[in-house]
């Protein structure tokens, strides 16, 4: 198949019409008849402990059909490993209940669920419950909360997780350094901001089966719901809708244990949909950073030596803590072949709102850390930073610090000096603002830990009419991630898209395919796809060949037809699918696809040799406009340049380029809850700023395909690393228009404003 | 609380209904008439998700009381499709892969809509100002522009086939 007909092509999305006509049904769409309606009572205090719960008068007001408390959960415990995870992280001990008991360690930790007869009731009833609260010592700072005389969080000291990196000398490496630059790097929470708030409704059916459908990355979940409900796992069955977007946040558990719950109580319908500033409250958010960093280069430019201390702040309960600080802790000296590296992190409780996944997962806030410190260097030795990182950029077939042998193309000169061009010379400056540029290269992984022994599973079978249906148990996010399969099905089996249908993300009935996280679906599922497709394409050719008595090779299936390639003969799919259903062959094959697996990973990690199944690279450059009297920001250009291995659908992959560039440029300049002493500050999209069409330049995409990724035809993953370097990008064109290097991010006006007038 | 009776024309078609006095737009459009295009993303104004037309202007039907829409005109994303043909706009939206999650998107196109309406051949900036009260978080808002540009500039003037082909 080295004609490719329709992969790399801007296909048309199977789902963008029903979304554009307003059929897209989401988690808040559906309603039941006779169903209850939800809400979640959830702790006002940041620390405290629970002296009593009164529900009372609550469960007495008409219309109220359940009131259920920590005492009422069967398991009052969230399941601490993640799906798919075969071995636990030692470090891993707190697990959040699924409702507060005798303490609360967030403001916003749920205490209390309602199902009544309406939202009003319910709402009316949560004012009802009496909880008395004592509050008890809190700590918000990571630094403080590691100190023995912090209030522990949790028994056992605040400190979640740690790992460790060690490559060569250390202090040799600085030795030989003729220039070394040290800074200290913050980052702040950032909150996913999808459009769709979280929600789904559940209901019992006759087979005893609690059926949840709900907005979700992660269909498997129904595991954790089975075993709080202490019920077999075979009676839960998750139905996910399509996902008015997550980037992480709708990865761990969100409404679909409460709705459960309530469903099992009352034997009735439910239905639970959050509001903004519940969402907000109540799900994750991305892990503000403390980053020490030190790094050293020689005269001729190249990087000697770089020691990274990393603190995140882990917020109260475990959750993907530990994982995300792997990742930052592996990423944490960039694409660069630096002979010695030292990383150190920590992971520490607080009593703020917990931190867990988001998209870039730990690997944009050390980026922002290790991209401007090769700014810096790169300025010290007087080196253009392009000619500088392009010295040190890591080569294929080389080994990252933690011994991982990089086995795809990294095309970083290439990504760069286009994504530089492509950004265009310099602009002069109008009175009173400044313009700069600058750039900044990342890596990211795509496909989760090795070591948590990943798969995915597809289903793909022939219709009499030689049409085709893909079973498999995607959530498909927003990113067109059921739609690329469809596109790698039709291209094998030569089957037009219109003509598939793909059943997607049911927990009952379609084959599992794993979370929709890590960037991992067009890599593991589209090779599950692509496996099953060949394998039914073979049975197709195997009985074509017979019935044409030609050689399997010099057939090809185009357009539902079989094709003799040397020759005129051709004949219609359907009539070899009736041939093989006559003679009792089976007209579908289910494929399974794993990740390369490898063994758990202690803290202490030396040499070893696979981490991620593999990474992608790219550039991002940026002019920034600074307004001199008032610090604002304008991003004029912002260029995006990956080798994406091969294009799938170019709209899906230009889509996440541009959309990953824009949060990454609200990341940089505009977004942070601000949490003042555990309470978050902006508790809503008024208050909280994402970009708006106003403020966003329009992205330029670089595309560039070597072929070595890891997924279906060659690609690797984007919706991740499409974020990636945008902010360390941003700050470096500041940086370029300013003299000053902002070493904490959102850069906002006021802080502009303070360093220029510092100038 | 006392019910009201409101009437009004919604996608075409006369409507009359017992709603609460304090009952939002959005709530009717979508809990009593079933009209779960229009989405909520954050029922304050903030987002823009549950963009409708109110006679001929784009409102967050989250900030309006359904009694402000008596005798008045409405029309949702699916009130476009009324000749069961696609909407050029949404033609554009899909060829143009402006739509990602489509959370966005009903609201997204009922204020281009508006704007369309009122200004066929509207700039790139005018563009970006009408739809400035839509929030996107998927597509960096690039995509949705040109989806717009496209239709303003004629391209994709012809509209589409059956909505159920």
């Amino acid at each position: 198949m080295s004609q490719l007909k329709l992969v790399g092509k801007p296909a048309q999305r199977y789902d963008a019409k029903d979304k554009a006509l307003g059929i897209t049904r989401y988690g808040a769409d559906f309603t039941i008849p006779g169903m209850l309606y939800a809400r979640v009572l959830r702790s006002k205090y940041p620390s405290a402990k629970i002296l009593s719960i009164d529900t009372r008068e609550a469960e007495r007001l008409p219309g109220v059909k359940a009131v259920i408390t920590a005492r009422d959960v069967p398991y009052n415990e969230r399941a601490s490993n993640v799906v798919g995870q075969t071995t636990e992280i030692g470090a891993i001990q707190a697990t959040q209940p699924v409702l507060a008991k005798d303490r609360v360690r967030f403001l916003g930790e749920p205490v209390a669920l309602i199902a009544a007869e309406s939202l009003e009731i319910a709402e009316r009833a949560m004012n009802l419950i009496k909880i008395d609260y004592e509050e008890l010592p809190a700590v918000f700072e990571p630094l403080e909360a590691m100190k023995p005389s912090s209030p522990p969080v949790h028994k056992g000291g605040n400190v979640l997780a740690r790992w460790k990196i060690v490559k060569g000398d250390i202090e040799e490496g600085f030795k030989q350094a003729d220039v070394i630059t040290e800074n200290t790097y913050y980052t702040q929470f950032q909150e996913h901001a999808y459009m769709e708030l979280e929600g789904g409704v559940a209901w019992l059916s006759d087979d005893g089966v609690i059926n949840i459908r709900l907005t979700t990355q992660v269909i498997e979940h129904y595991r954790d719901v089975a075993k709080i409900l202490g019920i077999p796992e075979s009676k839960i069955r998750v139905i996910g809708t399509f996902i008015g977007g997550g980037f992480g946040g709708k990865e761990d558990v969100t409404v679909e244990t409460f709705l459960a719950l309530l469903t099992w109580k009352t034997k009735k319908p439910v239905k639970l949909v959050y509001t903004r500033e519940e969402s907000i409250l109540a799900h994750s958010k991305r892990h503000p950073f403390v980053m020490r960093y030190k790094t050293g280069a020689k005269k001729n430019g190249e990087l000697a030596a770089l020691k990274a201390e990393l603190i995140s702040d882990a917020g109260a309960y475990a959750y993907l803590s530990a994982w995300v600080l792997l990742y930052a802790t592996v990423h944490a000296s960039g694409p660069y072949d630096i002979p010695n590296v030292r990383v150190s992190s920590k992971t520490v409780y607080t009593n703020n709102i917990f931190t867990s996944a988001m998209r870039c997962f730990g690997g944009t806030q050390v980026c922002f850390a290790y991209e401007s410190q090769m700014d810096e260097l790169a300025h010290k030795l007087g080196m253009d930073p392009l000619k500088f990182r392009e010295i040190n950029y890591i080569k294929r077939e080389k080994r990252l610090p933690v011994g991982q042998l990089i086995k795809s193309e990294v095309a970083l000169p290439e990504t760069s000096s286009r994504a530089w061009e492509a950004l265009g010379g310099p602009k002069k400056s109008k009175k009173g603002k400044r313009v700069g540029r600058g750039f900044a290269s990342g890596m990211q992984s795509y496909g989760r830990l090795t070591m948590l022994h990943d798969s995915s599973r597809a289903w793909v079978g022939i219709e009499m009419d030689a049409s085709l249906v893909i079973r498999t148990g995607v959530p498909d996010l927003g990113g067109g991630q059921g739609s690329s399969l469809v596109q790698i099905a039709s291209e094998v089996l030569g089957i037009p898209g219109k003509d598939i249908s793909i059943h997607i993300t049911d927990s009952s009935l379609t084959p599992l395919a794993g979370t929709t996280t890590a960037t991992r679906q067009l890599y593991m599922s589209g090779n599950a796809v692509l496996k099953a497709s060949r394998n039914l394409r073979e049975i197709i050719l195997n009985k074509a060949s017979r019935m044409f008595n030609v050689p399997g090779e010099e057939l090809d299936l185009v357009d539902k037809k079989v094709v003799v390639k040397k020759g005129e003969r051709e004949m219609p799919l359907v009539d070899i699918v009736k041939q093989l259903a006559a003679d009792g062959i089976r007209r579908n094959s289910f494929a399974m696809f794993n990740a390369p697996f490898s063994e758990a990973l202690n803290s202490e990690m030396e040499q070893y040799k696979r981490v991620f199944p593999d990474f992608t690279f790219g550039t991002q450059a940026a002019e920034v406009e600074v307004d001199e009297e008032t610090g604002k920001v304008r991003v004029t250009r912002l260029v995006s340049s990956y080798d994406v291995g091969k294009v799938i659908n170019r709209n899906s992959l230009e889509g996440q380029m541009e959309g990953g560039a824009i949060m990454g440029m609200g990341y940089a300049l505009l977004e942070d809850i601000k949490p003042a002493k555990g309470v978050i500050q902006a508790q809503d999209l008024a208050q909280y700023l994402i970009p708006t069409s106003l403020d966003v330049p329009e992205v330029k995409t670089v595309i560039l395909e070597s072929g070595t990724g890891l997924g279906p035809f060659g690609a690797k993953g984007i919706g991740e690393p499409s974020m990636t370097p945008t902010a360390a990008a941003i700050a470096n064109a500041i940086y370029d228009a300013t003299g000053v290097r902002f070493t904490s991010l959102p850069i906002t006006p006021e802080k502009i404003v303070t360093a220029l007038k510092k100038g | 609380m006392k019910k009201c009776t409101l009437h009004m024309i919604v996608n075409g078609e006369k409507v009359s209904i017992e709603v609460s006095p304090n009952s939002t737009l959005l709530d009717v459009l979508r809990d009593k008439l079933n009209l779960m295009e229009v989405k909520e993303g954050c029922g304050q104004g903030d987002c823009g998700a549950c963009t409708v037309i109110l006679d001929g202007k784009a409102v967050n039907s989250c900030l309006t009381l359904a009694m402000q829409a008596e005798g008045k005109e409405v029309t949702t994303l699916s009130g476009l499709n009324k000749s069961r043909k696609i909407h050029p706009l949404q033609k554009s939206f899909i060829s143009h892969g402006a739509i990602q999650c489509g959370f966005c998107t009903p609201g997204m196109i009922m204020s281009a809509k508006a704007l369309l309406d009122k200004n066929p051949h509207p700039t790139r900036e005018e563009i970006k100002v009408a739809i400035s009260g839509n929030l996107c978080r998927c597509t960096g808002y690039k995509k949705i522009v040109e989806a717009i540009e496209a239709v303003a500039r004629g391209k994709e003037e012809k509209g589409g086939e059956d909505v159920t082909a």
